[in-house]
């Protein structure tokens, strides 16, 4: 049981969460193993972070920092979706430093859920979040493909943002083919 | 990675676009995407808009994203403002309708006042 269809709509929301306590960077890491069965999905964000207690509930449906918006609810079904495909599901924070979630999942398991659309989430992400930049590496056994907006940004400058419509097409495509590169089924 | 150097083609590009539409932004976006708006379809939505704007060549349009709009029973909930007019709050705005309101509302300034929500 989960509200979203796929795992790059679990990782948008573990990113809205970052971008929510103030990150400017998000790295997102996926690898996936196919000899040891494994799918490995780490969402870390440079936010304010949270201290233990803030910690201890995240995980608890019912929690929310704030009492009109919904930030973290999301994770409670993160976790449960890993759980529940013979995998893991972690949350590592520090205040001051930073978030670090991470889902594992056994990759062959039938109720896993895919990928799903990791372009779209990684464009919302990167045009989405103002003034975040993003650093996605995936993964695929022994193949990896890596998108890092500072580097981008970098050529771009301050001046053209990351809705142009050619800056677009760049992404997409980039996006495009980093993911058809990757061996196998990326979903 | 395409390329980082035809990035650098595309920035020409991109700055002579500016310079043609002058300064500042013709309208804004905003997508509510909180946990309810990404599992109502938000990321949907945001991808139409952002593919609308890359298909019409259009730069001067700042699109961002925010949290939970408040209103879940209307989600994917999108704003749109044109220029320093109204902030125009629009409900059940999947692929089709996002890439309908780019046409009216963004290029016609004309608000699409049956899918406004209060």
């Amino acid at each position: 049981m989960t509200i979203f269809r796929d795992l790059s709509q679990h990782i948008l929301d573990i990113a809205e969460n970052g971008v929510k306590a103030g990150a400017t960077l998000l790295h997102l890491t996926i690898e996936e193993d196919t000899a040891a069965d494994t799918l490995r999905i780490v969402v870390q964000d440079n936010g304010s972070g949270m201290n233990a207690e803030a910690l201890a509930k995240v995980e608890d449906p019912w929690y929310t920092t704030r009492t009109t918006r919904n930030v973290g609810l999301g994770i409670p079904f993160f976790k449960q979706a890993a759980e529940m495909c013979g995998g893991s599901f972690s949350i590592t924070s520090e205040p001051g430093v930073g978030t670090t979630t991470e889902a594992t999942f056994q990759h062959s398991h039938i109720d896993r859920p895919p990928l799903g659309d990791l372009a779209g989430t990684l464009l919302c992400m990167i045009v989405g979040f103002e003034g975040v930049d993003v650093l996605y590496q995936h993964r695929v056994d022994d193949q990896t493909f890596a998108l890092d907006t500072r580097e981008i940004r970098a050529i771009l400058g301050d001046d053209i943002p990351f809705s142009d419509p050619d800056v677009l097409a760049f992404l997409n495509e980039s996006l495009h083919n980093g993911l058809a590169s990757l061996p196998g089924e990326t979903s | 990675m395409k390329s980082l150097e035809e990035l650098q083609k595309i920035k020409e590009r991109a700055l002579q676009r500016r310079k043609l539409a002058g300064e500042g932004a013709r309208a804004r976006i905003v997508v509510a995407m909180g946990t309810t708006g990404i599992a109502a379809g938000a990321r949907d939505t945001m991808a139409a808009i952002l593919k609308e704007l890359e298909k019409r060549g259009i730069g001067d349009v700042v699109v961002t994203q925010t949290g939970s709009a408040g209103m879940s029973t209307y989600e994917p909930v999108v704003q749109v403002q044109v220029g320093d007019g109204e902030l125009v709050t629009y409900g059940n705005v999947d692929a089709n309708r996002a890439a309908t309101l780019i046409e009216k509302h963004v290029l016609g300034g004309e608000v699409v006042a049956e899918w406004q929500v209060q």
